[in-house]
């Protein structure tokens, strides 16, 4: 028997969704089974991270080495459950108002969010590809969960065809790498790879052109240039809870598992992949900038936004640094903070009963509702990435790394096409407060708005009072990764 | 030293009294006068505070004083260091004044979201105390960029018709600037692994890395202060601030620009600043000859002034970059002395806007029959402005005059043209405005000025008389600092200017 403790985590949560599959089924399709479950999910989020915080976080394997669980694994774990956590408190309102109320939205969602911490634990190529599949089917069906309605079911199809493509590229690249290397485990690779002892890479163009073809699926679940076409559309025909979980979780996941790819079996390979990562980052953060300028719905918005802050995570990425990866790490958790935040004020943008996804439709908010309006231009100028905001910071750390691994222009690259971004976020700032007042939004917004949206906006606040519990943790989980 | 953290008491009461305005709940009026009192009082009290600095600072060191430090960002030598020299002791005391300032004129003009309105002066006011505390550079950039968001709000909300075209290039412009000095800390960082401003200054950085930082540096501090050809922001947002907005904007954000050109330029990189001073003196002299004959043409006062702000500021950075003690000297004398002026002109030109909701000259004429006390004002900061002596102005200009002669006489003899050309708009647009026949309808009954412009003009008067007539007050403190300044900034290949300053002494 081997030992199955380090993924307890994701055999506890994959155990709670069949088991709330079975609540549900025998409950029927009335509207209490959803009640019911949705908040028994998240109370399994939360034991999840109970579980992964009090585990022991040394490196440990299992099922036979394809599944690893160190800190690298536990930071990210932690990150992508309470990114789901907040979006599913949120969701119950938003389906009970659009009358979408079904029980099995969250068990997709918490089978998802198994497949994302999956993604961070794979070790072999194999498992990688598992946890790619299970979370993007669920996220397929959750995408077009509105079903009556034509642009939901739109984005679902669009999301499901293009993202079975990148399946396939993905999955030729790591038939490639193993054809070419004889391997699938990461471990065996990295041995496979690694420099020889006068620092020299021997490059296979088979491994090369494998590699090539992972990095190209990877970059489309990280909805990074040119692998982006997806996101635009899926964000904004998808029920705006999916959108914020969207967001939010998967891009943590995604980003956690191209982080290990690349720097733990293709570690030596930093010459060959570091101007792949470039050219990416350069090209997600000019789209971001650019085609975010002429949108006005605020979901569309913020998914050239999402596209935008990828290639930042990327500019940190790109270093191919243990600065680089601590980094990325420590953008991330503050991306989720902001994100989380940003999508807590769209969901309670509802006049007269009415969903409501204009930018427009913000007009005076300042005047209205002065605290929402507060909050969301929070979320807008660190987005933007000013300081003394946790947006800054996040950029701050990723254009060190950059600098630091001598990739000046990039970081140039980087500042100045965040000035451009900063374009649009103001634009939302300019709505609010520039503009003559509308109707108030729907009053009161719910609780859990209240609650989710008040402390992230404190944390982008303080963050830069008390920065260092998060940067030690990133600190040792980067260090986890590199070990 | 004091015994308790003076520096960051003055820092963080403003955010504290603009944390307590947010608190406040009621009925709307009762809300606006009871956010209207607070802001007086914690703006009040921050600048009492901070002549108690002034009484705690020592003249005779030339270092940093009443410092704080403590742990930061733990691992990366950021810390929460702060502290002052001669050059930001006035420069603090500059913005708590201009803030207690801004408060009592805005006491009536600003009827509309008052809370909001001076929740946002009061953490402009945090934002801009601490940056010239700052002695870390992350610090320094935090608050250096912060100030971007409540002046973005106090342009675009409270602003004229034009406001939300000149909040977008006021944000976007001065941001663009400033991320490229975002790139020059970090390599800085990385070069010495340090953020503390005295580290970096003490650091040699290679020649050529000194130039491209520089750039970076400069591409900043070219758009705060501003200098031709980056200023043209600067119209916009002035015209379209409200007569606050527009008093914080000339009195205290186009300091930064020469702060930073002090506190960086000069004595982190001093090879690139020697060989890049032509650039500079060119610039200078275009913006001081173009911008006042363009001052010349202008129809609206606003923009009249704004323009004339950009060739003082010329001034400036011409004196900065002379590097000897007088041309130093005089460029912060010229810096503070444009602070009460450029301020004093833009609350001139509020208060007949209050009355007459028009900034156009033609709109005016003869205001002198019906208001003898607002005549008598605006003769004075208008003759300080052309730099009569007597008042602030003149030290200034004449100290940086003097300063520049000594390095290069031709373009003291640009510069000095800028003091002709300021005499003619100056004095153009007062005869226009203040003499002259009472003709206009909609003139005939204005009123003076009332209590609270009075009290509000007052303080800024007295600096500029002051100043004008006893100006060691001032140099004095700063003296110490200037000559530390001058030996850091000394190029590490040793030149004839450095012994000129010597000798000038």
């Amino acid at each position: 028997m081997f030992d199955l403790a380090p993924a307890i985590t994701e055999i506890f949560l994959a155990g709670v969704a069949l088991a709330l599959l079975m609540v549900g089924a025998f409950r029927g399709e009335e509207p209490g089974a959803s009640r019911l479950v949705s908040p028994l999910v998240v109370m399994a989020l939360v034991i999840g991270m109970f579980l992964l915080l009090t585990g022991d976080q040394a490196r440990a394997l299992t099922f036979a080495g394809q599944f690893v669980n160190d800190g690298f694994a536990v930071y990210l774990k932690v990150l992508v459950l309470l990114g789901a956590a907040l979006c599913l408190i949120m969701t119950p309102t938003f389906l009970h108002q659009e009358g979408i109320e079904r029980y099995e939205f969250p068990v997709l969602a918490l089978l998802a969010t198994v497949g994302m911490l999956m993604m961070i634990s794979a070790n072999s190529l194999i498992a990688l590809y598992l946890g790619l599949e299970l979370q993007s089917l669920a996220l397929y069906v959750m995408t077009s969960f509105h079903r009556d309605q034509t642009r939901s079911t739109e984005a679902g199809l669009k999301y499901f065809v293009l993202g079975a493509l990148a399946s396939g590229l993905l999955l030729y690249g790591c038939s490639l790498v193993y054809g070419f290397t004889g391997t699938l485990s990461f471990e065996l690779l990295a041995r496979e790879l690694q420099p020889a002892a006068d620092g020299t890479v021997s490059v296979s163009a088979g491994v090369l052109v494998g590699l090539v073809f992972v990095a190209a699926g990877l970059a489309f679940k990280l909805s990074a240039v040119p692998f982006h076409m997806w996101t635009p559309d899926v964000y904004e025909g998808a029920p705006t809870p999916v959108t914020a979980f969207l967001a939010a979780a998967p891009k943590v996941a995604a980003i956690g598992l191209t982080l290990r790819v690349f720097y733990d079996p293709f570690g030596g390979w930093v010459g060959q992949w570091q101007q792949i990562i470039v050219f990416i980052s350069v090209a997600s953060m000019l789209l971001g900038a650019f085609a975010a300028i002429g949108q006005s719905n605020i979901k569309r918005l913020m998914a050239y936004s999402s596209i935008g802050h990828v290639g930042y995570a990327l500019v940190g990425f790109a270093a191919g640094t243990p600065q680089g990866v601590y980094s990325v790490l420590v953008y991330m958790a503050i991306y989720v903070a902001m994100t989380v935040g940003a999508f807590g004020c769209i969901l309670v943008m509802r006049r007269h009963g009415r969903a409501l996804e204009q930018i427009d439709d913000l007009s005076g908010l300042g005047r209205t509702q002065p605290l929402l309006a507060a909050a969301l231009a929070i979320f807008m100028f660190s987005l933007a990435g000013i300081p003394p905001l946790a947006g800054f910071f996040g950029k701050l750390y990723v254009f060190l790394a950059a600098i630091e691994a001598d990739l000046v222009p990039l970081a140039v690259i980087g500042v100045l096409t965040s000035v451009i971004g900063a374009y649009y976020y103001l634009k939302v700032v300019k709505v609010m407060y520039f503009d003559e007042a509308e109707d108030s939004l729907d009053r009161p917004i719910g609780r859990e708005f209240a609650v989710i949206i008040g402390g992230t906006a404190i944390f982008n606040i303080v963050f830069c009072l008390y920065p260092s519990p998060l940067l030690s943790q990133a600190q040792s989980a980067a260090a986890a990764l590199l070990s | 030293m004091s015994e308790w953290p003076l520096l960051s008491l003055v820092i963080f009461l403003p955010l504290a009294g603009a944390g307590f305005i947010l608190l406040i709940r009621g009925e709307p009026d009762v809300v606006a006068q009871n956010a209207r009192s607070v802001a007086l009082w914690t703006a009040s009290i921050t600048f009492l505070l901070s002549l108690l600095i002034w009484a705690n600072f020592d003249p005779s060191i030339g270092g940093f004083q009443l410092v704080e430090r403590r742990e930061w960002f733990a691992g990366f030598n950021i810390s929460y260091h702060v502290g002052i020299d001669g050059i930001s002791l006035f420069l603090v005391l500059l913005s708590t004044l201009t803030t207690l300032v801004c408060v009592v004129i805005s006491w009536e003009s600003v009827q509309i979201r008052v809370k909001e309105y001076m929740v946002a002066f009061l953490i402009m006011e945090t934002f801009m105390v601490g940056v010239f505390c700052a002695l870390d550079v992350v610090l320094f950039y935090l608050f250096f960029e912060g100030i971007l968001i409540p002046m973005f709000l106090i342009i675009g909300i409270w602003g004229g018709p034009r406001r939300i075209y000149s909040a977008f290039k006021f944000f976007l412009y001065t941001l663009a600037g400033s991320v490229l000095f975002l790139v020059a800390i970090l390599v800085m960082y990385l070069q010495t692994g340090s953020t503390d401003i005295p580290t970096l200054i003490a650091a040699d950085y290679d020649p050529i890395l000194q130039r491209w930082l520089w750039l970076a540096m400069f591409a900043s501090f070219a758009v705060k202060v501003p200098m031709w050809p980056f200023h043209t922001w600067l119209p916009d947002a002035h015209v379209e601030a409200p007569t606050a907005g527009s008093v914080v904007l000339a009195a205290i954000l186009l300091k930064l620009g020469g702060y930073g050109y002090l506190r960086f330029s000069l004595p982190m990189l001093p090879d690139a600043s020697e060989f890049f001073t032509p650039l500079v003196y060119a610039l200078s002299i275009v913006a001081i000859v173009y911008t006042s004959l363009v001052a010349l043409m202008q129809t609206d006062m606003k923009k009249l002034i704004a323009y004339s702000s950009v060739a003082h500021m010329g001034i400036v950075t011409i004196g900065i970059f002379t590097l000897n003690p007088l041309g130093i000297q005089g460029s912060i004398i010229q810096m503070l002395s444009h602070g009460f002026v450029s301020a004093a002109l833009f609350m001139v030109v509020g208060v007949v806007y209050d009355r007459i909701h028009s900034r156009e000259i033609a709109s005016y004429g003869g205001l002198a029959e019906r208001m003898p006390f607002y005549a008598t004002v605006f003769m004075l900061f208008m003759l300080a402005s052309v730099g009569l002596p007597g008042t602030s102005g003149f030290v200034g200009e004449i100290l940086v005059i003097i300063g520049v002669f000594q390095v290069n006489s031709w373009v003291a003899a640009l510069a000095a043209t800028g003091m002709i050309l300021g005499a003619a708009y100056m004095l153009w647009l007062y005869r226009r405005v203040i003499f002259g026949a009472l003709v206009q309808e909609h003139l005939k009954l204005i009123r003076d000025l009332r209590w609270h412009e009075m009290a509000a003009f007052a303080p800024l008067a007295l600096l500029v008389l002051l100043m004008g007539i006893y100006p060691a007050l001032f140099l004095d403190p700063m003296a110490a600092t200037v000559d530390r300044l001058l030996i850091e900034a000394q190029a590490t290949a040793p030149t004839e200017l450095a012994s000129q300053s010597l000798s000038s002494r």
